[in-house]
């Protein structure tokens, strides 16, 4: 799973999309990866309905925080297999090792793992926010916040990835490292959507988000790449 | 001048030393917070002092034994 | 000395080692006669606080702890960088020194601002901009702590932790804008340090002193973990040898 041709002077774009497709492809054969944490986000969110007795006024009010931080822990929780695979079966040495420049095949795996849980997840927002009786009207805004905020989830969640991908227990260790970095985008994507329900405008909150993610993406694959290199000499 | 404050007096600002303690009733929070202040400082330093006395002691030992096995 | 060859004096442990010494003593003394006069000035001579009366002294300990509490993460981001860019060795071991200092700074901050809350505030504990942010800076430096456990060899461990610190480093702006923004809006009324310019100078007058004698006490501890972590890292060298045996290290 995940082997590599002996690399040729690919261009980057290639590179690119060929290792993008690869992991898009293993995916595909084990779903399971990708469905527990979409699942763990629905179940998580009905256990909240249900631990507020279903009231309606109570929901709404919390809604985009539990929202929020359900996604920030689905997003954690694949990312876990994020280089797992590849460690243990010796690709990611090849991978960071061989390639040029060797943070393209990161970058292509970060945006794989965003497609299936980010992306997935700003997909699904709707049906989350109508289990939590979030208003139609607010529902675009939270759906452009995820999409804006979930890309740097991704990205600085798989610098902690890399970081702990050798160690035993990891899991816990990556929540620690990784929700600290988070906090920003939380508060910047959850309070979009509750200011949107009080009638206040969420500009500036957009506008952060996309400058968080756009300096993840700038800083993230450098460190990331650092990281894997890191961990696989060990 | 800002809002939040006035100078009441020109040197130590208590009347009495129990007055000084009392801290106008806010005693036990200044004191604490001195306090902790203090064991953190403090602890800082003996740490690191106490840490540095027994890595020379352990390298000078070793640095012994390995002089006399050398000299042998 | 020209920048170059500073820069290469650093990468040597031994000089650095020597070189240290008298600073220790001069931040050290510099860092005590600071301190002791901005604590009793602040504790003894300050003027009350109109508002806060005599809580508001705890000012005096709680700022210096949270600015050197920051402070002692964005030097290991940069350590971070120095390692990671140009494989600087003292780089490495300011990553493995700083964390105690930094770790018990932060948490000093929050709890000496805990317990000027409560009589300021009326409760031990809110969400607001500032606290927030110290919080958040404690789990950054318990997570540099975690991940330095959690990695068996101290080289790879003093990379990656300076993976993180660069991470860290560069989220702390941007978190404390974020909690700013939105934390704010549900203050209550509180003390706010941007009041400080005015203050009296007779009230952060030994504000300053405190700042700046906590600075000198972090930079005399940063030197003296450092040359504690020289002397373990070098122990079987021939000079640290020589030293110990001397009896003058």
């Amino acid at each position: 799973m995940g082997m590599i041709a002996a690399p040729t002077a690919t261009s980057a774009p290639r590179l690119f999309w060929s290792q993008f497709q690869r992991e898009l492809v293993s995916v595909v054969r084990s779903k399971e990866e990708a469905l527990n944490p979409l699942l763990f986000l629905f179940l998580a969110i009905s256990l909240f309905a249900l631990g507020a007795g279903g009231d309606p006024e109570v929901l709404q009010n919390i809604a985009p925080a539990i929202i929020w931080v359900l996604v920030l822990l689905a997003n954690m929780m694949s990312l876990e297999g994020l280089f797992r695979r590849d460690y243990e079966d010796g690709t990611l040495e090849q991978l960071i090792l061989l390639a040029q420049p060797g943070f393209v095949p990161v970058l292509a795996k970060i945006a794989a793992q965003w497609c299936v849980s980010g992306l997935a997840m700003t997909l699904l927002a709707p049906i989350a926010g109508l289990i939590l009786f979030l208003p139609s009207t607010v529902l675009p805004t939270l759906m452009i916040t995820l999409l804006l905020g979930t890309p740097a989830l991704s990205l600085l969640g798989a610098v902690g990835a890399a970081l702990t991908v050798g160690l035993r227990r990891g899991g816990v260790l990556l929540a620690i490292l990784v929700l600290p970095l988070y906090v920003p985008v939380l508060i910047f994507g959850s309070s979009a959507v509750i200011q949107h329900m009080d009638g206040i405008g969420t500009q500036a909150q957009i506008y952060w988000l996309m400058a968080i993610t756009m300096i993840s993406i700038t800083l993230a694959p450098f460190l990331v790449h650092a990281a894997l290199k890191i961990s696989v000499e060990q | 001048m800002g809002p939040g404050s006035r100078v009441e007096r020109v040197g130590v600002s208590f009347d009495s030393f129990a007055d000084f303690i009392a801290m106008g009733g806010h005693g036990f929070y200044v004191w604490f917070s001195y306090g902790a202040s203090m064991l953190v400082v403090v602890a800082n330093v003996v740490v690191v002092r106490r840490s540095r006395l027994r890595c020379i002691r352990e390298l000078t030992d070793m640095a012994r034994r390995q002089r006399n096995t050398e000299a042998v | 000395m020209t920048l170059k060859t500073l820069w290469h004096r650093l990468g040597s442990p031994r000089w650095f080692y020597q070189i240290s010494r008298p600073w220790i003593y001069v931040l050290g003394i510099l860092a005590l006669v600071l301190l002791v006069t901005g604590t009793v000035w602040g504790l003894v001579f300050a003027p009350m606080d109109y508002q806060q009366h005599d809580s508001f002294r705890i000012m005096y300990v709680h700022v210096p702890a949270a600015m050197v509490a920051q402070s002692a993460y964005i030097v290991m981001g940069f350590a971070g960088v120095l390692l990671l860019v140009w494989r600087m060795k003292l780089a490495d071991m300011v990553l493995a020194t700083v964390v105690p200092f930094g770790m018990s700074m932060t948490l000093l901050a929050l709890v000496t601002g805990a317990v000027w809350g409560k009589p300021t505030w009326g409760a031990w504990w809110v969400w607001d901009a500032r606290t927030t942010s110290m919080l958040v800076l404690l789990f950054l430096y318990f997570g540099l702590y975690a991940l330095r456990q959690a990695i068996a060899r101290p080289e790879a461990a003093a990379r990656a932790c300076a993976v993180l610190a660069v991470v860290g480093m560069i989220n702390i702006p941007i978190i404390k804008y974020s909690v700013n923004f939105a934390l704010t809006l549900h203050q209550k009324a509180s003390f706010t340090l941007t009041e400080a310019p005015s203050m009296p100078p007779e009230m952060w007058l030994p504000l300053a002193l405190n700042v700046l004698g906590i600075y000198c006490l972090f930079g005399a501890n940063l030197l003296s973990r450092l040359r504690l972590e020289i002397l373990r890292r070098e122990r079987g060298t021939q000079w640290v040898r020589d030293l110990v045996l001397s009896g003058s290290a």
